[in-house]
């Protein structure tokens, strides 16, 4: 039961060869026995999945099940879950309950699925290790050959992705504001799917930064992937940046192939530091894509090299505004002072860890008044070129195909000390998400140490089919089945 | 040109004023939630998840508050863009749930416009307006209801308001009353703002500053929230005199925001430039552009009700009543459709005279407004129709209304209870007027013998004898026959 895909697991419940509750108790049961490893949760959610997964069978039973009626899935803790605690990973929001539901979740609630809990993060999706969560770094199930270092799932969907690679849910959702499902989605050897800017709803997700932010699913293939996404897809009136176009059938699109595909490679994306091993794999999938008969043309993103520092101007700037609201006066915690501005700071300072303070100070500065044309407006400007730079990609290109990381997951010890050392994880992932255009990551192949290694899809607006097609083509060459070394099968 | 002047030590001081009103809008929603934006209820009542900045929670646009700022601006005869964008004023207060103000600071929906204004001595002029923009209100902030504790109530907090700002156009504080005055009547017209300055609903932030005449403008400072039009045009005297008297001793005026305090007659600093927030504008990210199509502008404005300037014009030329009778019957719609009402197909002169006169010394008298009036506009039509076909006098119809305000009851109700009726068979006035030339002989003599003058004392004695029904027309005429036989 634990090598199950989602898609597999869908099957069997509909063939009853498997009931939801035998499926949700096998998820709960791994989650006990081995998220202590992990972290991979914050909250997990027994009592309530096995009601869900009782009414499942019933309906399974009735033969009018909904798509995902039944499966056991994660949610990434910065959907909001009406009577779940859903905490952003932060202090500030330890014990806050919403009394409503994200579009994402109801929409997955809708089809039937099975909430097994609350997945970790970083806080407040600030990170790409998944260290800065409050409640404790996630270890990603993930070992290099001959070594116990414990090693980061990669951020901030590193609970979601390390949840999928362990075999503690069928899928999980995950948000992507800069890298945030895809890279993690690299370091746990998942597959991972940003859609494009508006294609998911936001409403009820805890922001970061507003025009960044994506849904999107994260489980072991694309077919998984398909399935998840059709669900949490669609137009919200509740979100003005939600696109009020249909949702395809993304299973429909997996098997179209890669026949007469353009295929664009950004020459720089080759950087003189990216490791040998990632270009080699990265040929590897330029060679599988061809041979399935995709034309490859090298294409040039010239603006490339701004998107990490336009990214985390934009991105920061906008954050510092969405976490003004939690202030300690009407929801989450507070820490009770003689004045306002006393209550603000000390309520802040508590509530908040050290990576979501730099991240507040520096977006406050790059909006303050005398830097704003300096930074926020011409951070603006540039993310208008790097659009244009795929714009213009895509007239010649159908899809580019890139390395997701520059690296494999590093030991929780080799993280960096220095910051920008950290941001450099997301140098190939947050270009899309300033275009706003769909990206995926795949699991391509392991790395010397066995560690696996992702390759990125990049799509042009709302064309995230192709990218499934194309993906599919890739994920059946690359014939990837390496499972962790924490995994719910591999454990004893 | 206005010829308002400050006299100083040092000579003549002109002043330079502009103000930004703020308005709150009419709508049944707030500006980007759903929550009711109705005027008072219990504390907190009135509040969604997102004018509570819970997390995950996005505004979406009302398109009605779109709407009423969009006929604003055409009302203003200002210029609709339609494009505009929302941005946040960021800043930190307990009754600010997001952290920061959602408005159009670089974009705003309407540009510039003018207001034209009358003045005591019949001269109008142009007063620009800058821009309209829309934002949200903030919550309130109660200090006074615990020795420790501050309280917020929410219900005001997204509700939408227009900013409309002018020009430094105004050049003395009767300007200011009767610019502010203007953009009520016209908010009021277009049913975009109810202008209740004593609910908070429409409110000026003032900037003023002084200067010698022909100068370029001098430093000026911002008086903030004044709530009444009268308190706006005492506030402007007092800080102009005070900033009078720091330049004539030879000091500056600092650029900073001050409170009016009315019982004081005083202005405040609240904050200097040096203190000022820094907002940290930048576009909303969870809202799109706000893109309006032409189409729809052109449909807002062809539904536009008549405006005060064209229902003056338009009234004067239908009824042939003066400009004065035309400002004072436009003053507010209702009065002006009680006044069609009224007027129509009947004696517009009349109705005029009435409506100025006597109904509206009445409804002084009540404390009632045209909308509480006792005495509906039919029932006024139907009065002035009695006189108009001779069945009461003039005076006599005054005593009828008098009654219709107290009793409620119909003009020829009253006529009939009171036995009102106007007597105009000549032979019964003729019999009562031989019976009066009888009975005063000796002034019907002097009257004969060229005392002209007594002809009113008769009139005087036949109405008393009538108990003052008699048709005066027929009295007179009468009369005159009589006396010459």
């Amino acid at each position: 039961m634990h090598d199950l895909t989602l898609a597999a697991a869908r099957k069997a419940l509909r063939s009853r060869s498997l009931s939801s509750v035998e499926l949700t108790d096998h998820f709960l049961s791994a989650i006990e026995k081995h998220d202590g490893q992990i972290n991979a949760y914050i909250t997990v959610t027994p009592e309530p999945a096995r009601k869900a997964a009782r009414a499942a069978d019933a309906l399974l039973a009735e033969g009018d099940a909904p798509a995902l009626c039944g499966l056991p899935l994660g949610v990434k803790d910065l959907f909001c879950t009406s009577g779940t605690k859903t905490t952003a990973a932060s202090n500030i929001l330890r014990d806050f309950v919403p009394p409503y539901e994200s579009t994402v979740t109801s929409n997955l609630l809708a089809d039937g699925a099975i909430f097994l809990g609350k997945t970790n993060l970083d806080e407040f999706a600030m990170g790409s290790t998944n260290m800065t969560s409050a409640f404790g770094p996630v270890t990603n199930p993930w070992r290099r050959a001959g070594s116990d270092a414990k090693l980061v799932p990669g951020g901030s969907s590193g609970g979601s992705a390390a949840a999928v690679a362990a075999g503690l849910a069928l899928g999980t959702t995950g948000t992507d504001t800069g890298g945030s499902i895809r890279q993690p989605a690299a370091y746990c050897g998942i597959t991972g799917v940003k859609p494009t800017y508006g294609r998911c709803s936001r409403y009820g997700t805890i922001a970061f930064a507003s025009s960044l932010d994506q849904a999107g699913p994260m489980a072991r293939t694309l077919e998984d992937c398909a399935i998840l996404l059709e669900s949490m897809a669609g137009f919200d009136p509740r979100d003005s940046t939600s696109v009020d176009r249909p949702v395809p059938r993304y299973e429909d699109a997996l098997e179209r192939g890669a026949k007469g595909l353009r295929v664009g490679i950004p020459r720089e994306y080759r950087t003189d530091t990216l490791p040998e091993e990632i270009a080699a794999l990265w040929d590897e999938g330029i060679a599988w894509l061809r041979d399935a008969g995709a034309e490859i043309v090298d294409v040039s993103l010239p603006h490339t090299k701004y998107g990490l520092p336009t990214y985390y101007i934009a991105a920061l700037a906008e954050a510092s505004s969405n976490l003004a609201r939690y202030d300690g006066v009407r929801f989450g915690a507070r820490v009770e002072a003689d004045t306002l501005d006393e209550l603000y700071e000390a309520t802040r300072h508590a509530g908040f860890g050290e990576e979501v303070r730099r991240r507040i100070l520096m977006g406050t500065y790059v909006l303050s008044s005398g830097y704003y044309d300096a930074y926020y407006l011409r951070a603006q400007k540039v993310r208008t070129l790097i659009q244009r730079d795929f714009l213009s990609a895509f007239e010649t290109v159908d899809v580019l195909l890139t390395p997701t990381a520059p690296s494999a997951a590093f030991a929780h010890e080799e993280r960096p000390t220095d910051p920008v050392q950290i941001y450099l994880n997301d140098i190939f992932t947050v270009p899309a998400s300033m275009a706003g255009v769909p990206a995926l990551s795949l699991p391509a192949g392991l790395d010397r140490s066995g560690l696996p290694l992702g390759l990125q899809l990049i799509g042009r607006y709302f064309e995230e089919e192709t990218l499934f097609a194309a993906g599919r083509v890739m994920e059946k060459a690359a014939g990837f089945t390496h499972r962790p070394a924490l995994h719910a099968g591999a454990v004893a | 040109m206005s010829s308002y002047r400050i006299e100083g030590n040092t000579g003549a001081w002109e002043i330079v004023v502009g103000l930004e009103v703020h308005a709150q809008v009419i709508s049944h929603a707030k500006l980007f939630s759903g929550a009711s934006a109705e005027y008072g209820g219990e504390p907190n009542t009135h509040v969604s998840l997102v004018d509570a900045g819970f997390p995950g929670m996005l505004p979406v646009v009302n398109r009605e508050c779109v709407a009423q700022a969009v006929r604003t601006g055409l009302g203003l005869n200002a210029e609709i863009h339609l494009m505009s964008r929302f941005d946040r004023k960021n800043y930190f207060y307990a009754d600010l749930p997001q952290g920061y103000q959602i408005s159009q600071f670089a974009h705003p929906i309407v540009g510039e416009g003018k207001v034209e204004i009358e003045l005591a001595d019949g001269t109008t002029r142009h007063i620009g307006v800058t821009r309209l923009h829309l934002e949200q209100d903030a919550g309130k902030s109660m200090h006074d209801q615990d020795p420790l504790r501050s309280f917020i109530d929410l219900n005001r907090a997204g509700v939408a308001l227009m900013e409309i700002v002018s020009e430094p156009d105004i050049r003395s504080p009767e300007e200011a009353g009767a610019y502010l005055r203007k953009l009520r009547q016209i908010l009021r017209y277009l049913g975009t703002c109810d202008g209740n300055m004593e609910e908070g609903s429409m409110r000026a932030d003032v900037n003023v500053s002084v200067r010698k005449a022909g100068e370029a403008y001098r430093t000026r400072c911002e008086i903030k929230n004044v709530n009444s039009i009268r308190y706006v045009m005492q506030a402007i005297e007092i800080e102009a005199q005070r900033q009078i008297e720091i330049w004539e001793a030879g000091g500056t005026v600092d650029q900073e925001t001050r409170l009016f305090d009315h019982v004081r007659g005083e202005t405040r600093s609240l904050r200097s430039k040096e203190d000022a927030h820094d907002y940290r504008y930048f576009p909303d990210p969870d809202l799109l552009p706000l893109v309006i199509e032409r189409d729809w502008v052109e449909d807002l404005r062809a539904a536009l009700p008549e405006l005060p300037e064209a229902k003056r014009t338009r009234l004067e030329q239908t009824y042939g009543i003066s400009r004065y009778e035309s400002g004072v019957l436009t003053v507010e719609q209702g009065i002006a459709d009680f006044f069609e009402q009224v007027a129509r197909d009947a004696d517009a002169r009349l109705a005029v005279n009435w409506m100025l006169g006597d109904f509206f010394g009445a409804l002084n008298r009540t404390g009632a407004t045209i909308e509480t009036s006792p005495v509906s506009a039919e029932g006024l039509r139907e009065l002035l129709g009695l006189i108009s076909d001779s069945t009461i006098n003039g005076k006599i119809a005054k005593e009828v209304l008098e009654d219709m305000f107290e009793s409620g009851e119909s003009a020829s109700a009253i006529v009939e209870r009171k036995g009102l009726r106007q007597v105009t068979d000549t032979g019964a006035i003729e019999s009562e007027i031989r019976t009066i030339l009888q009975t005063h002989a000796d002034k019907l003599a002097e009257y004969k013998s060229g005392k002209d003058k007594l002809f009113g004392f008769f009139v005087g004695q036949t109405m008393k004898a009538m108990k003052g029904k008699a048709n005066p027309a027929a009295v007179n005429d009468l009369l005159k026959k009589l006396l010459s036989e």
